[in-house]
């Protein structure tokens, strides 16, 4: 009984770390992202972007994806972060990192403060709350021109070295790089919460309110949490966007903004982290593509692309990485593996 | 015996429906104590009450002394109510082990931990495989629970409210929707449930009651008509007119 007892523990182990573990093709992508350095030299400044992009995508995906609260509005905390970056920049340090933890914790703490109207009610009202936070700041940032520059933007933000060594460049070298490690240290970080128990408490409540709620986890304190944690990554990509361009500008509250990071989303797939990634970088190239291919009309032929993935190709797309993945095996014994310290 | 569970003039009005209508009851500790009454009784609207899903209109519920009115339904978990639902509620995303995991985890306060990992708690693991044993979960541990048949569901829809530990369990029908076939392993689950805990049936089935039940309570209209044990409820001419040719098996 004892015996059988211990074989079940190991396995119950052994099937709670498999998720947690690093898949072998995790190791490759992140090493082609900083191979992309050297590879495509000419395309760093499009590659920062892509990098930002996704992990604003990946502070969505903490929201919708792993604990189904939907917002139209997530261009607040980008807004939010870049400004408090620039605003850092110009009147406190132009250090980087400095100013990078300075927007996280704005941005975070108007994630918590936000947190109790959004979390209220149902998909519909957070939708209209979240794009009316969004265009609250976007015309609060407009007025206030003495402070944010207003329309024309702010200016004077200027960057002091990475780490005191490495000068922001014109191609993007420092840039990328930069974005890229803010990138991998935040997603890392994330990889880790969504498996923890807090994790996990959250997808309870995304899949079934009130059996979480029978369970003993307390929904509207955990949103609360996750809320918070997704302000301070968005406000991460807006003080890198600050940052490596030097300036700050109404775009970046701009209702496009929120809509483009939800599409970014919804290519790339939800609940899995690298959706956001993934998702980046097909969205930058498909509009790149088509706005070189039709400079004038590329928006015609993105709402094409999306109507038609959205209605045929996604569950192929994303069954098929999520297949791929799950059949690539991890090379581990199913026992004692899990009970390293 | 103590009383484990205690409502005293417990009532709920969704406009000018009485759903529950001064409802005092006492569920004693150890007890194995069937609701029953016919359709539209209201015996889940008082299963949302004692749970806390529902506010009641008045009156107040009491769990083993602390007054639970006013709580929300996790508070109420932690202080040892657990339920299970008429129809399914489960994560349907989640494997059975993740289900029975997460309420481990939750029970053992590790909710809120953000760089845990699961599988490094081992008194999560020891709980878990506890849990599994008992509800011989074993050969659908990492089944995803969209994927499995309805009376296996319903298997851990009863384990997953056993995993909090509670000292009050509520079910809320646990044989509906199962298929005759898987019927006998889930009342056996039932059966098999440990004596401390102090079990309120909601049941339909009148095999199932009258199998069950040391005691019973008999809801009509959102009122207790009868309550009492089996033999007496079962002759009680009252209940039998409630019922209206529902056969009542002794």
């Amino acid at each position: 009984m004892s015996d059988a007892n211990t074989a079940l523990q190991d396995r119950i182990r052994t099937s709670l770390s498999a998720t947690r573990r690093w898949h072998p093709a995790e190791f490759v992508f992140w090493a082609l992202a900083f191979a992309a350095f050297f590879l495509f030299p000419r395309q760093l400044l499009i590659l920062n972007e892509i990098a930002i992009i996704a992990l604003f995508a990946i502070s969505l995906d903490l929201i919708l994806g792993y604990a189904g609260i939907v917002s139209l509005g997530h261009a607040a905390f980008l807004g939010a972060g870049a400004y408090a970056a620039g605003l850092f920049a110009i009147h406190v340090t132009g250090d980087p990192l400095l100013g990078l933890a300075a927007a996280i914790a704005i941005s975070a703490a108007l994630g918590l403060v936000t947190s109790p109207l959004v979390l209220k009610g149902n998909d519909l009202t957070r939708l209209m709350v979240t794009l009316g936070i969004a265009l609250l700041l976007h015309e609060l940032a407009n007025s206030m021109g003495r402070i944010t520059g207003g329309a024309d933007g702010l200016q004077g933000v200027v960057m002091k070295p990475l780490l005191g060594r490495f000068e922001f460049d014109l191609f993007g070298k420092t840039a990328y790089l930069y974005s890229l490690t803010v990138l991998l240290v935040l997603f890392v970080v994330a990889r880790r919460i969504v498996h923890s128990p807090f994790g996990l408490s959250l997808k309870a409540i995304r899949d079934n309110r009130l059996r979480a709620a029978a369970s003993g986890v307390p929904p509207a304190r955990r949103l609360a949490a996750v809320y918070t944690l997704a302000g301070a990554y968005a406000g991460a990509a807006g003080a890198l966007l600050a940052q490596t361009t030097q300036f700050v500008s109404l775009d970046v509250l701009a209702f496009h903004r929120s809509a483009d990071v939800m599409l970014v989303l919804i290519i790339g797939g939800t609940g899995y982290l690298y959706g956001g990634i993934i998702g980046a970088i097909g969205f930058k190239f498909l509009q790149d593509w088509l706005s070189a291919l039709t400079p004038q009309y590329w928006q015609f032929w993105i709402g094409l692309v999306l109507v038609v993935f959205v209605l045929g190709g996604r569950e192929i797309i994303h069954g098929g990485i999520k297949g791929l993945l799950r059949r690539v095996p991890f090379g581990r014994s199913r026992t004692k593996e899990g009970a390293q310290p | 015996m103590t009383a484990a569970l205690q409502t005293f003039g417990l009532s709920k009005h969704f406009g000018g429906i009485t759903a529950t209508d001064n409802v005092s009851f006492t569920l004693e500790t150890g007890a194995r104590h069937a609701l029953i009454g016919p359709n539209g009784a209201g015996k889940t609207t008082l299963v949302n009450l004692l749970s806390g899903v529902l506010a009641p209109s008045a009156g107040r519920v009491v769990l083993m002394g602390h007054d639970l009115t006013g709580l929300n339904p996790e508070a109420r978990v932690k202080l040892g109510l657990a339920r299970t639902f008429q129809i399914n509620q489960l994560c349907a995303s989640m494997t059975t082990l993740e289900m029975i995991a997460l309420v481990v985890a939750e029970r053992l306060g590790l909710g809120a931990r953000l760089f845990q990992a699961l599988d490094r708690q081992d008194a999560v693991i020891r709980e878990t495989a506890d849990i599994v044993a008992r509800f011989r979960l074993e050969d659908i541990l990492d089944e995803t629970i969209a994927t499995l048949p309805y009376g296996k569901q319903r298997q851990i829809e009863i384990a997953a409210a056993f995993a909090a530990k509670p000292r009050v369990l509520l079910l809320d029908e646990p044989a509906a929707g199962v298929p005759e076939a898987e019927r006998q392993e889930l009342l056996n689950t039932v059966a098999a449930l440990p004596a401390d805990v102090s079990v309120l049936l909601i049941e339909h089935d009148m095999d199932i009651v009258f199998r069950f039940a040391t005691r019973i309570t008999v809801l009509v209209n959102g009122k207790v008509l009868a309550d009492g044990p089996p033999q007496a409820v079962a002759s009680d001419p009252r209940v039998k007119e409630a019922y209206l040719g529902e056969a009542i098996h002794g």
